[in-house]
C-alpha cells in the first residue's frame, strides 16, 4: 500500500480515499498566501498612512488579523482551502474526512507558532517527517490533516464498435482492465493502442487470417460486451 | 446487471446529489454562465464545472426542488460499494467515490457557520460556553494565576525597599522610557500622544497584547515550558514596572491610567496561560487516555478558552486606547470604573451561563423520568 493514502470509512460503512499532502506543495501553499498577505499589506500600507494616525491604527489591525485569522477565516469559508491551497488543490480536512470546524481551524493555526520554532518552520517539519500522514504539530492536537483534494479529470467514452463475447470467462479485475483499456482508448495513438491490445493473447484466440478487425477492435468489442452496450 | 443497466437505473440521483452539493451548477445557474460566455466569445470556453452538465441541464426543476439529500446520499453510498465490489469501469468508481466524498463534505459540515445560526453560536459561546469552560478549567485558572500575579506582587513589593532591583528585570533605556511616559510633570500620561492617535494606540494594543496572548497558549503545547516562561516574564515585568512608578511616586498618574483595562487584560494573560497549561500538561498527565488523546482532549477545550480570551484583548485594548488614556477624568471615577470591571469580570465568569447549566439539568431529568 502506498503510505500516503489514508482510508477513512464514513458512518454510511463507505471507504473515502484521502491522499494525504507532502511537506514540498504545503510549503509551496504556504509561500503563495504568504505572498498574498503581503501584497494585501503592501496595499493597505500605501493606502492607509494618508489617514494619519488612525489609518495607521486599522494597518496594525489588518496586520493582526491577517497573522492570526487569514487562513481561519479561509478554511471555514472556504471549504478548508486558503487561497494558496487552492492554488496547489489541497485542502484541511478532519481526521474522519469531514470540513474543519471553528476549534479546529483556530487550534490548527494559532498552533503553528509552535511550528515556526525554533526558526522558519524548523519543528514543523520535524513533525511532518516523523508523523504518519505529514501532520505538522499544529494538524496533530487539531485532529487535522491536509489532502490533495481530488476532481474528476475528464470523461471517457468507450468507443462505440459491435459487442464481441469473450470466449472464455474473464474474472471481475480481467473485465474491469479490459473497460479500463477502452476508456483510455483515445489517448493512446493507434499503434500502440494495437500492441496493449495484442498483449491479452488468450481473448485473441480464434481470430484468424481471415478476420479483418484488428486485435484492439477486438478487445474493444469484448469491453462494449462487459459494460452492457449490446 | 451490467453496468450500461446500473448508470441507466441509477444516474439521475447521482445528478441530483451532484447539484444538490454544488449550488453552482443548478440548471438556471448553468444556463446563466453560458450566456454570460456566450457573450465574450472572444476568450476561451472555460472548463465546465462538471463533465456531466448537459445531463443535469435535462433535469426537471421540480425535481431537484423535492430532491431528499440524506436519502439521495445514502441510495448513493450504496451505488458506490456496488460499483466497486462489482468492479464496474474505473471512470464509474472514480465519479461515485468523488461525489460521496463531496456529499459527505457537505453533510457532516460544521453548523454555525452562516447568517443567523453563525449569530446565535457567537451569542451562545459567549454567554456559555466561554465562562463554562472557564469555570471547568478553574484549577489551570488558578496555577496560571500564582504563576503570574506571584511575582507581579513581590516585584511590587521588593522594588518598594530595594529600588534598583527594578534593572534587574530591565534595561536602564526602558525604564527611563517608563519614567517619561508616567510623569505627573509630563504633558502626556501614557505614551505620549494627542487624542487623534488612541486610534492608533488600539491598533497596537490589539496586534501586540493578543499577539503575546496567543503565544503564550501556543508556546504551552511544549509540555506548558513556554506558557510558564511567559507568564512569569510578564508578571515580572508588569510588576517591576509598577513598583517602580510607585516607589517614584508617580502613583497618580500610574495607576489611574491602568486600573481601567487591567481586569480584562490581566485576566485574559491568565487564562492565555491556563490554556497553554492544559495544554502542555495534558501531555505530561495524561491519566488513563494515551498521551495523545489527552492531548486531543485538552486542546479542544482550551481551544474554545482561546475564542474567549481573544475577545477579552480587544476590549481591555479598546478601554485602554479610549478611556485609560482620557487625562480630564478624575482619578476617583477611574478607580471606581476599573472597580467596577473587575467585579463585572470576576460576575461574569462566576455566573454568567450558570442558570441555563440547571434548567437544562432539570430537562434532562424530566426525560429520563417520562422514559
Amino acid at each position: 500500500m502506498l503510505d500516503t493514502i489514508k482510508t477513512v470509512e464514513t458512518p454510511e460503512g463507505v471507504e473515502l480515499v484521502l491522499s494525504c499532502a507532502g511537506f514540498y506543495v504545503r510549503s509551496i501553499a504556504w509561500l503563495l498566501d504568504a505572498l498574498i498577505q503581503g501584497v494585501i499589506l503592501l496595499l493597505l500600507g500605501i493606502a492607509l498612512p494618508s489617514l494619519g494616525k488612525f489609518g495607521m491604527g486599522l494597518f496594525l489591525i489588518a496586520i493582526f488579523v491577517l497573522n492570526w485569522f487569514y487562513p481561519v477565516l479561509f478554511e471555514i469559508y472556504m471549504n478548508g482551502q486558503t487561497p494558496g491551497k487552492r492554488i496547489m488543490k489541497i485542502q484541511v480536512l478532519l481526521m474522519d474526512g469531514t470540513l474543519v470546524n471553528w476549534g479546529a481551524s483556530m487550534l490548527r493555526n494559532l498552533l503553528r507558532t509552535v511550528d515556526f520554532l525554533p526558526f522558519f518552520y524548523v519543528l514543523g517539519f520535524i513533525s511532518m517527517l516523523f508523523s504518519k500522514d505529514f501532520r505538522r504539530l499544529g494538524d496533530l492536537a487539531a485532529n487535522t490533516l491536509v489532502v490533495y483534494k481530488r476532481v474528476l479529470k475528464n470523461r471517457p467514452e468507450i468507443p462505440e464498435v459491435p459487442a464481441i463475447a469473450a470466449a472464455i470467462n474473464l474474472t471481475a479485475g480481467e473485465q474491469q482492465s479490459i473497460v479500463s483499456y477502452a476508456e483510455r482508448y483515445s489517448k493512446f495513438s493507434p499503434q500502440r493502442a494495437e500492441e496493449l491490445a495484442r498483449l491479452a493473447t488468450p481473448l485473441l484466440q480464434g481470430m484468424t487470417e481471415k478476420q479483418t478487425i484488428s486485435a484492439s477492435e477486438r478487445i474493444l468489442g469484448i469491453a462494449n460486451y462487459l459494460v452492457g452496450h449490446r | 446487471m451490467n453496468q450500461a443497466q446500473f448508470i441507466h437505473n441509477h444516474e439521475q440521483q447521482w445528478l441530483l446529489l451532484e447539484v444538490l452539493c454544488n449550488p453552482q451548477l443548478h440548471p438556471d445557474k448553468i444556463i446563466q454562465r453560458r450566456k454570460k460566455e456566450q457573450g465574450k466569445r472572444n476568450s476561451k470556453a472555460s472548463q465546465p464545472k462538471s463533465f456531466y452538465e448537459d445531463q443535469i441541464l435535462a433535469l426537471s426543476t421540480e425535481l431537484i426542488k423535492q430532491a431528499d439529500f440524506p436519502e439521495l446520499y445514502r441510495a448513493v453510498c450504496q451505488h458506490f460499494s456496488l460499483a466497486k465490489s462489482r468492479r464496474y469501469s474505473p471512470h464509474l468508481i472514480e465519479r461515485l467515490s468523488l461525489l460521496v466524498e463531496q456529499a459527505h463534505q457537505v453533510f457532516y459540515r460544521p453548523a454555525h457557520i452562516y447568517g443567523d445560526s453563525a449569530l446565535s453560536g457567537i451569542i451562545k459561546f459567549f454567554t456559555r460556553t466561554f465562562p463554562q469552560t472557564v469555570r471547568n478549567e478553574i484549577n489551570w485558572f488558578w496555577l496560571s494565576c500564582v504563576v503570574f500575579y506571584v511575582p507581579l506582587i513581590a516585584m511590587v513589593i521588593v522594588i518598594q525597599f530595594r529600588p534598583e532591583f527594578v534593572y534587574s528585570i530591565m534595561s536602564p533605556d526602558s525604564v527611563s522610557g517608563m519614567e517619561a511616559m508616567y510623569d505627573p510633570q509630563a504633558e502626556h500620561i501614557g505614551r505620549e500622544r494627542g487624542s487623534e492617535s488612541d486610534s492608533l494606540m488600539f491598533g497596537f494594543y490589539i496586534f501586540n497584547n493578543t499577539s503575546i496572548g496567543f503565544r503564550t497558549f501556543a508556546t504551552g503545547l511544549l509540555l506548558g515550558i513556554g506558557s510558564l516562561f511567559t507568564l512569569l516574564f510578564n508578571g515580572l515585568n508588569i510588576g517591576s514596572v509598577a513598583g517602580h512608578l510607585t516607589q517614584l511616586g508617580y502613583s497618580s498618574t500610574f495607576w489611574p491610567f491602568v486600573v481601567g483595562h487591567s481586569a480584562l487584560e490581566l485576566t485574559a494573560i491568565a487564562l492565555s496561560g491556563a490554556a497553554g497549561l492544559k495544554l502542555g500538561f495534558s501531555i505530561l498527565m495524561p491519566g488513563r487516555k494515551s498521551r495523545y488523546q489527552s492531548l486531543l482532549d485538552a486542546a479542544r477545550i482550551s481551544v474554545r478558552i482561546m475564542g474567549g480570551v481573544a475577545m477579552m484583548f480587544v476590549m481591555a485594548a479598546f478601554i485602554e486606547a479610549y478611556w485609560s488614556s482620557t487625562q480630564f477624568i478624575a482619578p476617583v471615577i477611574k478607580y471606581s470604573v476599573g472597580a467596577m470591571l473587575w467585579s463585572l469580570v470576576l460576575f461574569y465568569f462566576s455566573f454568567v451561563g450558570k442558570k441555563v447549566d440547571r434548567k437544562a439539568g432539570r430537562q434532562s431529568t424530566a426525560g429520563q423520568n417520562e422514559s
